[in-house]
């Protein structure tokens, strides 16, 4: 807390989600992922869920560093395994409703094997990847989501590579939920994660947010506002769009919405369904799932 | 307290050592298993997955060992016993979130089958090239626990000993067997549950707001809960305070690191256990674990008829390594004969620990079989000169 006086009775309307003894926090200004996070806390704020049973886990970067923010059972883990842990958290305690918060370097480049695989599983858990386009934390290097033409730190003559289009990658693995938004989209972003932490089964937001300390400064594509207003001229909200179309051109038209949003067993429903069936009464049913809220 | 007797499998039993691996985690309480199949500790995982349901708990196959590692930890902050087992390569695997396994202090076992290396190196072969990989095989300053079975029925009596250490001390605990006793077929005797010791998770029952799940207790070891319990907890791989809120110091770094270290250290006597075979007066002693102990007792005792007095050591407790019992013999012995199979790892801890005072002799055999009796003896007698 800072020493500077406070209003009487005054009191953030955050505070009750955040750890107010770790605030100020480490993002730079003009950064979008503080926006996610108060989404976030508007979102559960919302949601009318049992904050006890809610839990977030995030990897390494900066949006890794989401869990050390937020006044939950909150798990700051290794680079790329938040999903793995997730999953093991999520099944080892089915009801606990479980969020993974980390950013597009983590989730789909080191943890790309995880991200693919749990949606495969449809573990009933929420990701919600902020997506600023370079590996921030280290100073903006190229990433999976890097777009085309890019300059980053490590592609010092552009990008070359084909970047990831996340919700074609997470549809084509098995995700109930995908959407896309911006930091632009504030109210949105909010509905989503709402719904998201609603559904049962694996459900997948991306999230683009400006990093103008690295990549905006490198593209010379101005300050936090100038990428705002980009979003703005730029994002075409189209549900249902085929998230074949979904990849992003270097400060091309930005795609958002809700493109998958549909119903399935569950990990842990196929396997009570499954064992129930084969085994019938040798089975020890494992604890049940449960949906908080 | 007793042992929740849906795991246990009470009886005689004929079976291999991955089998009873899994049965030992099974009647320690073990409710969640995370692994990916890997030669030649895959059949744990299969008894596992065949086990599990019957009991209450969870098979989960993770698409690699990275992601197993990090799934235990998950499971065990969810409020699970939790193993895994690999060999090799996955090992290797292994050791990125065993470092956050130590760094988060997680009761978790780890069971390796060893098999010869490095790389693909010997997939159905023995090895015992993994020990010094066991103990700083992920980066950074830590200590774990280490044990080495040899026989089948010690695999299912060593994994609930590794169940038991790793709550007590929350602390990844290893069970490094290799690639015979995995596959080595011997009687298993599983005794009745309430014959069955083990320990509960250090569970934190104080206010909920004061919960600090780095503040060590007057044991030195920290209180646990389980997410979802109303505690608001942060948990970080970052160097952390009491509160395990990230503190990016070196005095916070300090603390951290002779925590995880001390804890192991400070209690290595009663942790450590090792089987004494002739060692008073004896001139030579042999040093072994594992399937190599085996082969070992067979040049002993052939030394010992040719007149030798030669003890015998065998580590189950590999790390903390017993340096004091070692440091006494060193004293009064001519020499150490170390095999194991490897090109020399365990032996350069007997060294360490003689400092000069006894030749240390070493006996490698470098995997893919075990020793011919014959090269230890012959090492034995010469040592003996």
């Amino acid at each position: 807390m800072r020493d500077e006086k406070q209003i009487e009775g005054a009191k953030n309307p955050m505070e009750d989600f955040l750890r107010m003894d770790r605030i100020p926090h480490i993002w730079c200004p003009g950064c979008g992922i503080g926006t996610v996070v108060t989404s976030f806390a508007e979102a559960i704020q919302k949601s009318n869920i049992n904050l006890d049973k809610l839990v977030v886990v995030s990897g390494i970067g900066c949006t890794g560093r989401v869990a050390g923010y937020i006044k939950l059972d909150s798990f700051h883990t290794t680079h790329g395994r938040a999903v793995p842990f997730a999953t093991g958290l999520k099944i080892a305690n089915p009801e606990l409703t479980v969020v993974v918060f980390s950013g597009d370097g983590d989730i789909c480049g080191i943890g790309g094997n995880h991200l693919i695989h749990a949606a495969r599983r449809n573990i009933d858990i929420t990701v919600i990847c902020v997506n600023n386009f370079n590996y921030a934390m280290t100073g903006g290097q190229v990433a999976p989501t890097t777009p085309e033409g890019a300059n980053v730190s490590t592609a010092p003559y552009g990008n070359y590579e084909y970047p990831f289009n996340l919700p074609y990658l997470v549809e084509a693995s098995g995700a109930c939920y995908v959407a896309r938004w911006t930091a632009l989209h504030l109210r949105r972003v909010t509905k989503s994660i709402q719904e998201a932490i609603k559904k049962r089964g694996f459900s997948f937001i991306e999230v683009i947010t400006p990093c103008v300390t690295l990549y905006a400064r490198r593209n010379r594509l101005g300050e936090g506002l100038d990428l705002l207003k980009y979003y703005y001229d730029n994002s075409d909200i189209q549900h249902g769009a085929n998230t074949k179309d979904l990849d992003i051109k270097y400060q091309g038209k930005l795609i958002v919405g809700k493109f998958v949003d549909i119903e399935k067993p569950t990990f842990l429903d196929s396997m009570n369904k499954h064992f129930t069936k084969v085994l019938s009464d040798k089975y020890e049913p494992y604890v049940k799932e449960v949906k908080n809220g | 307290m007793k042992t929740d007797p849906k795991g246990v499998l009470t009886g005689s039993h004929y079976m291999d050592g991955d089998f009873a691996i899994a049965e030992g985690g099974l009647a320690a309480g073990c409710r969640f298993f995370g692994g990916y199949p890997i030669t030649p500790s895959t059949e744990t995982a299969e008894r596992f997955s065949e086990r599990i349901p019957k009991v209450g708990g969870i098979f989960i196959q993770m698409e690699d060992e990275l992601g197993a590692m990090a799934s235990l930890i998950g499971a065990v902050w969810g409020g699970r016993k939790a193993m895994t087992v690999t060999s090799g390569p996955g090992f290797s695997l292994i050791m990125e979130n065993l470092g956050l396994a130590a760094m988060m202090e997680i009761p978790v076992v780890v069971a390796n089958v060893q098999r010869g290396g490095p790389s693909t190196g010997l997939p159905t072969l023995p090895g015992q090239q993994d020990m010094m990989q066991a103990r700083w095989g992920s980066h950074g300053d830590y200590e774990i626990i280490a044990l080495s079975p040899d026989s089948p029925q010690e695999c299912f009596d060593l994994t609930i000993e590794a169940f038991n250490l790793s709550e007590i001390y929350r602390v990844p605990t290893l069970l490094m067997t290799d690639e015979c006793i995995g596959h080595m077929h011997e009687k298993v005797i599983i005794p009745p549950a309430e014959e069955i010791e083990v320990v509960e998770r250090k569970w934190y029952k104080g206010p909920k707001d004061k919960y600090m799940p780095y503040k060590p207790d007057k044991d030195g070891i920290p209180f646990m809960v389980k997410a979802g319990d109303g505690y608001r907890f942060h948990t970080t791989g970052l160097t952390h305070d009491y509160r395990g809120y990230p503190e990016i110091n070196a005095e916070w770094q300090d603390q951290n690191v002779r925590h995880l270290v001390d804890k192991i250290n400070n209690n290595a006597d009663k942790i450590i256990k090792i089987e004494e075979d002739k060692t008073d007066n004896a001139e030579v002693v042999v040093i072994s674990y594992g399937i190599t102990s085996r082969v070992a007792i067979k040049a002993v005792q052939e030394a010992r008829r040719n007149g030798v007095k030669v003890g015998n050591i065998r580590l189950i407790t590999v790390w903390p390594f017993p340096e004091k019992r070692i440091r006494e013999l060193a004293d009064k012995i001519k020499a150490f004969v170390v095999p194991e199979i490897n090109y020399g790892q365990i032996v350069l801890e007997v060294e360490r620990c003689a400092a000069g005072k006894a030749p240390v002799i070493k006996v490698s055999h470098l995997g893919g079989g075990v020793h011919n009796p014959d090269d230890i003896l012959r090492l034995i007698m010469e040592a003996a000169k």
